[in-house]
């Protein structure tokens, strides 16, 4: 592998400038003449604009502009819109219903934007926003998925009655019922997935900058996807046609999904950049973030699971009511669809599954991806489900996985999925023996004698990443491809830049990606550059989310390698007068096997340069692209066992082991990869311990709109996580990888709910487990 | 932030002047509260007088068992004084809990004092030490000073100078924090005198803000013992609900953290 | 308006500003010092953790007037030339950054920790004490493991130079 090479932990080439404060994110961004933006937003939850009056705010001191949504109507921008088509049961297409980019008849949640004011300070911006007068009919609101659908409620969009957006159904419900009907044993829940802020550091912000002398626009912004930005606002959004569109995402601090949308802000800032006739920047603050993020779960789900006498799982039924809130987001409709219900049947073997999922409209900020986007729904429901018939059947949650589990691949499952490897027992007696659960009994006692209530839990999960292909992905509603480009230019003195479309917001690619590069020519990352985030300079590409990097973004880098490789070959065959087959290439030489002759890198690429000597008929230059669109999804899996004491005084949970142990795939960095667990089961014990959003019911308010109400995971809420990882390569691509981003969060929240519930003997608890309700649910049984 | 105007007073003298010149001025301490709020454009003074330059305000003084900790020391500085340490621990480890290292280094005592929100740490330690408020007036009893949520006796453009009290033989502050802000979801701060004397005061619970629980300072003055607490009830209707906690829950944790305290004094 | 002159990384700083401006505005649009960030606005996150007369300071609750006179440290002024401060460096070598964004106020949290604590510092206290540091991307796991190392580093460096 080389110290640089595929599965060595080399410390991030990106690291230095964020260490020493030379990061360059997008608020970083200045440029001349530049002014700030503030948003006028609905402090309503529901209601009708009756009028907006701005002549007072227009004499404020700085201020430039202020514009409204009926300006952006007549300059024909258009409404923001939801790209993955599903279809109800009945064959309908899903009720999307109209969301303006600055709200002119009606605004639908606490914080849909109506006025953008541009001002000399951000101050002075935010002083004349709050002298814009908006005259409000306010109506009632309904911010909970399941009250929604009742009768006589708020209706938000008159396209979907009773707010209901699609009834959709995956699996064979006949088959399912008659499993239940005919079942030993039945174990039933009801099962609650919290609603979350993703909450990346860094706040979204944009900058626009209108050219009026070339007609064109510049965007920055805090994007996954920066050319999935630029499609969707030349297509869609009538901003500015592509060519005349340049998006620009440098550093971004974090997303977890929710920079992949693009959000009302980008499109109003580069539309008031042209009316105000200066660059325009605006800045998220947290509160506002909170307010106007898109969220993430808020599902509410019946599920039964049935089992034979021997304890085999012989059928599951779920039906899912999901909030998706004011207005449809960019991939909202997949996240319950998708991306959930073919999920479902995890690492066993179910043979008949059955999901209804019904998607909601309420008052409060669209719900979209966030790290994991349907998977944690569907491990959390079914891990849950698990434990619960473990302890209703009398056997070891253990011993009732193992028994169910999928053992020959590939498996197809009877929710679209086709598993391609994997081995699940292996996880789990990693994670059980680096646990020492056997020893739980010793430990649970010892911490009784200090009157505090112990308890283990453990999930076994399965996800699946690098969604695609892209004809797959097509005939289930997308409107994109999936696949993800490359291009790896050699310069003329060897040294590499690869154009990827896959976008790093904290992931490590300029070096992981260049790790590859390493290895297969065994020059330093140094010399390579990974240049990604600009649209100008890097060719279409599908950016990055649902840990899609690895899997498909380096994949369509190795194809490209490929074609350099091959080209490079054959030139220094013709150099060395020798058979292209012979050429091997080592230590950043290319070499005749078997004998003493060899090239530099260098010497080669500069004779692809110089175009002296090249082979008859070939093109001089070494640059080569490549697209790549997986055979299928990857499926990476593992086990996570998490480990708590209960004080039943206080009922607050303390973590005091938690261990991984994770199948995916090959690895190119391990340092990486733990990172992104380590964050990943963050997240999740975040969602199961700490998260919550909550918006007043009666109004839509949303009272967990800081960081003083909505608890963020701080380090004293965690441990030092225990990793171990068992590979089985991935068939599907040719780095045989599976992705690791999202799972630490799908993984983690039902091993701590199911430890929590063993310790305190209680399993009716739901997320988050705040010390109040472990405190009510221990008082409950004793 | 709303537009305002900075001074910066170098005597209490010169402070008072600058605050009284303007209607609508506010003294700034550490700011770690004041700021914040305006930030939040939920205070908008006019004017604000910066107290961290004046020296006569600054530091701890420590003469047997009686302690006076000037308005503008830090929490930091609270909580790393070693002749406080040796004369009132409990005071050293509740400061020391406050906020969070950044924070402490620029929060004050007086600062906190005068501010009196519901969830601070210190009003609680000041009630049971039954320290006394030096402002540049006169002296309060912290029974007298502390009136309500975000209310105190303090008179406009009256400035607390420093913090008294007589270190008792025993004392201890037990916190359970709000998981999200950090601030006391409930604090119990417990002091006992060589005499018998028990007060306990609690912080982050009560509707009406800090208050000391009767029924438990009588538990205790009987028998100093956290199993002596076991019998007393808290009555929940006195106290806050919110998301976080309901009032039921927090007259558990009040037990609890008194408990605890007794348990650490 | 009002001319407010610091010392900042050594260099002795002015610039007019409204009294309302905050420290870490003033850093970032006034200096150019953009490695100090805003992460939230109830001085909760610690992105903006510089250091003010040689302690750590949240600038996003401190106003640029009330620093004015005073010696500010931030992020671009610690590491030596081309050399990483030694908690720069195990933050490299402990992958103890993802987005880098909570990172420069990690790093002067770190700096500002370890000067009080030394090389006592354990795992338990270093948790404590990024109490007011929030991270979304490294579960705070090598963050952690980086600070230990650097205390380790640093206390090792202090006892042999003494």
């Amino acid at each position: 592998m080389g110290v640089e090479g595929i599965g060595a932990s080399v410390a991030r080439k990106e690291d230095k400038r964020f260490l020493t404060g030379k990061g360059r994110y997008t608020d970083d961004m200045s440029v001349p003449g530049m002014k700030y933006a503030f948003f006028v937003r609905s402090p309503h939850a529901h209601a009708k604009i009756k009028s907006i009056d701005m002549a007072a705010a227009k004499d404020m001191p700085g201020v430039i502009g202020i514009l409204e949504g009926k300006q952006l109507q007549a300059d024909a921008i258009g409404n923001i819109i939801c790209g993955w088509m599903i279809h109800s049961k009945d064959g309908s297409p899903m009720k999307m219903g109209a969301w303006r980019p600055l709200a002119n008849d009606t605004v639908r949640y606490v914080g849909d934007a109506v006025a953008i004011v541009v001002a000399d300070s951000l101050g002075e911006a935010r002083d004349a926003a709050e002298a814009v007068v908006v005259d409000y009919d306010v109506l009632p609101a309904v911010t909970q998925a399941v009250k929604a659908l009742e009768a006589g409620q708020p209706q938000l969009h008159p396209e979907a009655a009773n707010n209901l957006i699609f009834d959709w159904q995956l699996g064979d419900a006949a088959a399912a019922d008659k499993a239940i009907a005919e079942a030993a044993h039945v174990t039933e829940m009801k099962i609650h997935n919290n609603r979350l802020a993703p909450n990346p550091m860094e706040p979204r912000a944009t900058l626009g900058i209108y050219d009026s002398a070339e007609d064109h626009y510049t965007c920055y912004t805090t994007s996954q996807n920066p050319h999935v930005a630029r499609l969707v606002m030349s297509a869609f959004y009538n901003v500015a046609p592509e060519n005349k569109l340049r998006v620009i995402a440098p550093d971004v601090g974090g997303g977890f999904g929710s920079k992949i949308y693009i959000y009302p802000e980008e499109i109003v800032c580069l539309w008031a950049s042209k009316k105000t006739g200066v660059p325009v920047k605006w800045t998220c603050d947290r509160t506002e973030a909170f307010l106007t993020d898109a969220h993430g779960r808020d599902h509410f789900s019946t599920v039964k699971m049935a089992f034979d006498k021997d304890n085999r799982i012989t059928g599951l039924k779920v039906d899912t009511i999901a909030n998706l809130g004011a207005y449809m987001s960019l991939f909202s409709s997949a996240v319950p669809t998708y991306l959930y219900a073919t999920l479902l049947s995890g690492q066993y073997a179910i043979p008949a599954i059955h999901a209804n999922v019904r998607t909601v409209y309420t008052n409060t900020v669209p719900v979209d991806a966030y790290r994991g986007a349907g998977r944690p729904e569907a491990t959390y429901l079914l891990e849950r489900t698990m434990e619960t018939a473990a302890r209703e059947l009398g056997v070891s949650p253990a011993e009732l996985r193992r028994k169910n589990f999928v053992r020959t691949f590939p498996y197809q499952t009877p929710v679209i999925m086709n598993y391609d490897a994997g081995d699940y027992e292996a996880s789990l007696e990693a994670a059980m023996a680096a646990a020492d659960w056997n020893g739980f009994a010793a430990r649970k006692a010892e911490a009784a004698g200090r009157g505090m209530k112990r308890g283990i839990g453990m999930s076994c999960y399965i996800e699946a990443c690098g969604i695609a292909p892209s004809a797959a992905v097509g005939s289930l509603g997308a409107g994109v491809g999936l696949w993800e480009s490359a291009e790896v230019r050699v310069n003329a003195v060897g040294t590499i830049e690869v154009m990827t479309g896959s976008h790093s917001h904290g992931q490590g690619h300029e070096t992981t990606f260049a790790q590859l590069i390493a290895d297969r020519f065994g020059i330093p990352i140094d010399n390579v550059n990974i240049v990604h985030g600009d649209t100008d300079k890097v060719q279409m590409g599908m950016g990055t989310y649902g840990s899609r990097s690895g899997a498909v973004g380096m994949s369509a880098v190795v194809k490209a390698l490929d074609k350099v490789e091959a080209k490079a070959k054959k030139i220094a065959a013709h150099l060395m007068e020798a058979d292209e087959s012979d050429i091997v290439i080592e230590n950043g030489e290319l070499k005749v096997a078997g004998t003493d002759k060899t090239l530099p890198w260098f010497q080669v690429a500069l004779a692809a340069y110089t175009a002296h000597n090249l082979p008859p008929g070939m093109e001089p230059g070494l640059k080569e692209g490549a697209f790549y669109d997986p055979s299928n999804f990857t499926f990476p899996a593992g086990c996570y066992i998490c480990e708590v004491e209960v004080d039943p005084e206080t009922g607050t949970t303390e973590i005091v082991q938690f261990v991984a142990a994770d199948d995916f795939g090959n690895i190119i960095n391990p340092m990486i990869v733990e990172g992104q667990v380590h964050g990943g089961i963050a997240q999740g014990i975040g969602q199961a311990l700490l998260e919550n959003v909550h918006y007043d019911p009666q109004n839509g308010q949303l009272i967990t709109a800081s960081y003083m109400d909505y608890a963020m995971p701080r380090a004293d809420d965690l441990p030092s996580f225990k990793l171990s990882h068992q590979n089985t390569p991935c068939p599907s691509n040719p780095l045989g990888i599976k992705g690791c981003g999202e799972a630490g969060a799908i993984g983690s929240p039902p091993a701590l709910m199911n430890a929590i519930t063993d310790a305190i003997g209680n399993n009716n608890l739901t997320m988050p487990a705040t010390p109040q309700k472990v405190w009510s649910a221990l008082n409950a049984v004793n | 932030m709303y537009a305002t105007n900075y001074h910066r007073a170098s005597s209490v003298q010169d402070a008072v002047r600058m605050r009284s010149a303007a209607d609508e001025s506010k003294y700034l301490a550490g700011g770690m509260t004041l700021i914040a709020t305006m930030k939040q454009r939920l205070a908008a003074p006019s004017d604000l007088v910066d107290l961290r330059h004046i020296p006569s305000l600054r530091g701890i003084s420590v003469d047997g068992t009686s302690v006076r900790i000037g308005a503008a020391t830090t929490h930091y500085d609270v909580a790393s004084s070693t002749e406080l340490k040796a004369a009132c621990p409990a005071i050293c480890d509740l400061a020391h809990g406050i906020g969070d290292p950044h924070v402490r280094h620029m929060g004050t005592i007086g600062g906190s004092v005068a501010n009196n929100d519901p969830a601070a740490d210190y009003p609680a330690a000041l009630l049971a030490l039954d320290a006394v408020i030096v402002t540049n007036t006169r002296e309060i009893k912290a029974g007298d000073f502390f009136t309500g949520l975000f209310e105190t006796a303090l008179q406009d453009a009256e400035m607390i100078v420093a913090v008294t009290f007589d270190a008792p033989a025993k004392a201890a502050y037990a916190k359970f924090r709000n998981p999200a802000s950090r601030y006391a979801m409930t604090g119990v701060f417990v002091a006992r005198r060589d005499n018998g004397d028990v007060r306990v005061s609690v912080t982050g619970a009560g509707a009406d803000g800090v208050f000391r629980h009767p029924g438990m300072e009588a538990a205790l003055s009987a028998n100093w013992s956290p199993d002596s607490l076991a019998g007393v009830s808290v009555d929940p209707s006195d106290l806050m609900s919110d998301i976080h906690a309901s009032a039921e829950y927090r007259a558990n944790l009040v037990k609890v953290m008194a408990k605890r305290a007794v348990a650490a004094a | 308006m009002a001319k407010v002159k610091m010392t900042v990384n050594g260099r002795h700083v002015g610039a007019e500003c409204e009294d309302r401006t905050l420290l870490v505005h003033f850093l970032r649009e006034n200096l150019a010092l953009t490695g100090t960030h805003v992460g939230c606005d109830t001085t909760q996150c610690g992105a903006c953790v510089v250091h003010m007369d040689g302690r750590s300071v949240k600038s996003c609750t401190i106003l640029a007037a009330q620093a004015a006179g005073s010696t500010i440290l931030t992020i671009e002024g610690i590491s030596n030339g081309g050399e990483l401060h030694p908690v720069q460096a195990a933050f490299k070598a402990n992958h103890g950054l993802q987005c880098g964004f909570c990172t420069p106020g990690m790093v002067m949290t770190a700096i500002d920790m370890i000067r009080r604590h030394g090389a006592n510092l354990d795992e338990a206290t270093v948790r404590a004490e990024l109490d007011g540091n929030i991270c979304r991307c490294t579960g705070y796991h090598n963050i952690v493991k980086s600070i230990l190392a650097a205390a380790a580093e640093m206390g090792g460096v202090k006892q042999a130079a003494e």
